[in-house]
């Protein structure tokens, strides 16, 4: 899908941008960006280190000063804030890759605390229990696990019950369990209403929870689709495998439903170790990139 | 968000920055004792009269609580701030609606909490030990917590104001520190003023510490002490007018050269 459709004031669009870019140092990092993510969807970011995903959201976040193009992040343009603007500041939800911030207050202390910044902060101590801190909630910062401060670093973003709220690499260093039940946390915030900008490199997380995924690579948008969709990936060939006389066969196939009735027919009823696939998220995000490199 | 709210955000954050702060009981533990290890050294080696009831000591105390000034405030921000821009602290805080003025009140009070523990225990030390004169006048009290007001105040300003400059908070350490040892050998802590070289003396004179230190002077020493000063007098009048410069000049650098994170 192109994000080329009329842009200017359609209230339903949380972010809108066109065009965007950056450079550092005569280094283009983003380049000419394009666009829009609706209110309430869940947009996951996906590319490689360095491919420019990190500024690229730094700049709807307002950390960082596009060179050309157009940014509206809930109809404000965040290159107009001035340092004390703070309403905007209010609406949206930040959590930066992690950071040490803090090591000496208690869980309970720090989402407290930042409870004050905002006109509609959540109930704190509903928010600990939200990012399953509540056994944690006195001990220090600097005595959680990596996943523990991470939750911690979620807990803050989403104190002040923002409707847009920005999520950079949320669940690194989470384990599988800590990772579902971050998953189920981010599904119950969308069914509240917030839209949610990710970037991950785990693609069952994109795959789990965003509405569209955008791939950034050299600091462009080469695609936006669902998940189920990228890069044709649901037109794409099934893969039938099975065993026969003890050897591996494969099959590349359009029609797999078909071409599996016939081999059982081969084969007299059951199939031996019949399995069918078609290509993962990961497998078309990886053709994706390696074909986008071979350009370039 | 109205200036009440920035206000008490700002007071909140200092209540928040001074519980850290005596979280960390190793640096808690050695920004106290450092002074007072100080005072006990000097205090023993140099321990010859500079004038009848003035002993070296107490004129070493005084710029010690001058010193307290720059350290709490100068020296502590201009490292604490880099160190917080490392540690993301700056950048989170930058992501929410946290005016910058809260950030700088939450500054100033840890900065006038840890001035108070600081001058408490050298005033009581001086005292206990070294016959410190207690300012013996309301007049003389006025003028020590008008001198502490101020000097935290220029003090607290041009630590934010310098802390632009290191990159790193590692490396605030190395250039801060190098400039506020320095600046106390020119400005008569540890040596007497008045015997410096006269091109050191008049460097000094042109930052806050040597006023300060002289300010505290005319606070804990005899009046008569004055006759052995630069110029046959405390020099109260000055002092206050330069102090107060630093801190309209301190204030303005600030607020323009403070960044919440590189870019």
């Amino acid at each position: 899908m192109s994000a080329s459709t009329d842009s200017q004031s359609r209230p339903e669009l949380a972010i809108s941008v066109r065009g965007v870019t950056k450079s550092y140092d005569g280094r283009v990092v983003v380049n000419g960006v394009d666009l829009d993510v609706a209110q309430g969807e869940i947009f996951a970011l996906l590319g490689p280190n360095g491919a420019g995903k990190t500024t690229f959201v730094e700049i709807l976040e307002g950390y960082r000063r596009r060179d050309s193009g157009e940014v509206k992040v809930l109809d404000t343009d965040p290159d107009t804030l001035t340092r004390t603007d703070h309403i905007w500041r209010t609406r949206i939800g930040i959590v930066l890759q992690s950071t040490e911030d803090g090591q000496d207050l208690t869980v309970k202390e720090t989402v407290h605390h930042f409870a004050h910044y905002y006109p509609n902060a959540k109930n704190p101590d509903e928010v600990i229990e939200l990012v399953g801190l509540t056994e944690q909630a006195n001990n220090r910062a600097r005595n959680l696990s990596g996943g523990q401060r991470r939750r911690l670093d979620v807990a803050l973003g989403i104190i002040g019950n923002p409707e847009i709220l920005f999520l950079d690499e949320p669940t690194t260093g989470f384990d599988p369990q800590a990772r579902r039940s971050f998953w189920e946390l981010i599904r119950n915030l969308r069914a509240a209403g917030t839209t949610i900008l990710l970037t991950t490199h785990y693609l069952d997380e994109a795959e789990a929870l965003a509405d569209r995924v955008g791939v950034i690579v050299a600091g462009s948008i080469i695609e936006i689709a669902t998940p189920a969709t990228l890069g044709g990936r649901n037109t794409a060939q099934a893969v039938i495998s099975w065993i026969w006389n003890g050897e591996v066969k494969e099959l590349a196939t359009d029609n797999p439903t078909s071409d599996v009735l016939k081999i059982a027919e081969q084969c007299g009823g059951e199939i031996p170790e019949l399995r069918i696939t078609r290509p993962s998220l990961e497998d078309i995000y990886l053709k994706m990139i390696s074909q986008e490199e071979t350009h370039a | 968000m109205h200036k009440v709210g920035v206000i008490r955000l700002g007071i909140l954050r200092g209540g928040l920055e001074f519980k850290q702060f005596l979280r960390q009981k190793e640096v808690v533990f050695f920004s106290l004792l450092f002074p007072v290890m100080l005072l006990f050294i000097f205090g023993t080696i140099f321990s010859k009269n500079l004038a009848p009831g003035v002993s070296f000591a107490q004129y070493f105390i005084a710029g010690m609580i001058a010193s307290g000034l720059v350290n709490t405030g100068f020296q502590n921000l201009a490292i604490l701030i880099p160190m917080e821009r490392d540690f993301g602290t700056l950048k989170r805080l930058r992501g929410t609606p946290l005016s910058p003025i809260s950030y700088f009140i939450g500054k100033a009070i840890v900065v006038a909490l840890s001035l108070v523990l600081q001058v408490i225990l050298l005033v009581a030390i001086g005292w206990a030990f070294f016959h410190l004169h207690m300012p013996h006048s309301p007049a003389l009290w006025l003028r020590f917590f008008a001198i502490l007001v101020l000097g935290s105040i220029c003090s607290t300003v041009l630590g934010i104001a310098i802390s632009a400059l290191p990159k790193s908070g590692r490396g605030a350490s190395a250039v801060i520190s190098p400039i506020v040892i320095i600046l106390q050998f020119f400005s008569g802590v540890f040596f007497v003023f008045t015997q410096l070289p006269h091109w050191m003396q008049q460097v000094a004179s042109l930052f806050p510490l040597r006023w300060l230190t002289e300010g505290m002077r005319s606070v804990f020493l005899p009046d008569s002490f004055k006759s052995q000063e630069l110029t046959h007098s405390w020099e109260v009048g000055k002092m206050f007018a330069v102090l107060g410069a630093w801190a309209i000049a301190g204030t303005i650098l600030a607020v323009r050269s403070f960044k919440w994170s590189e870019e």
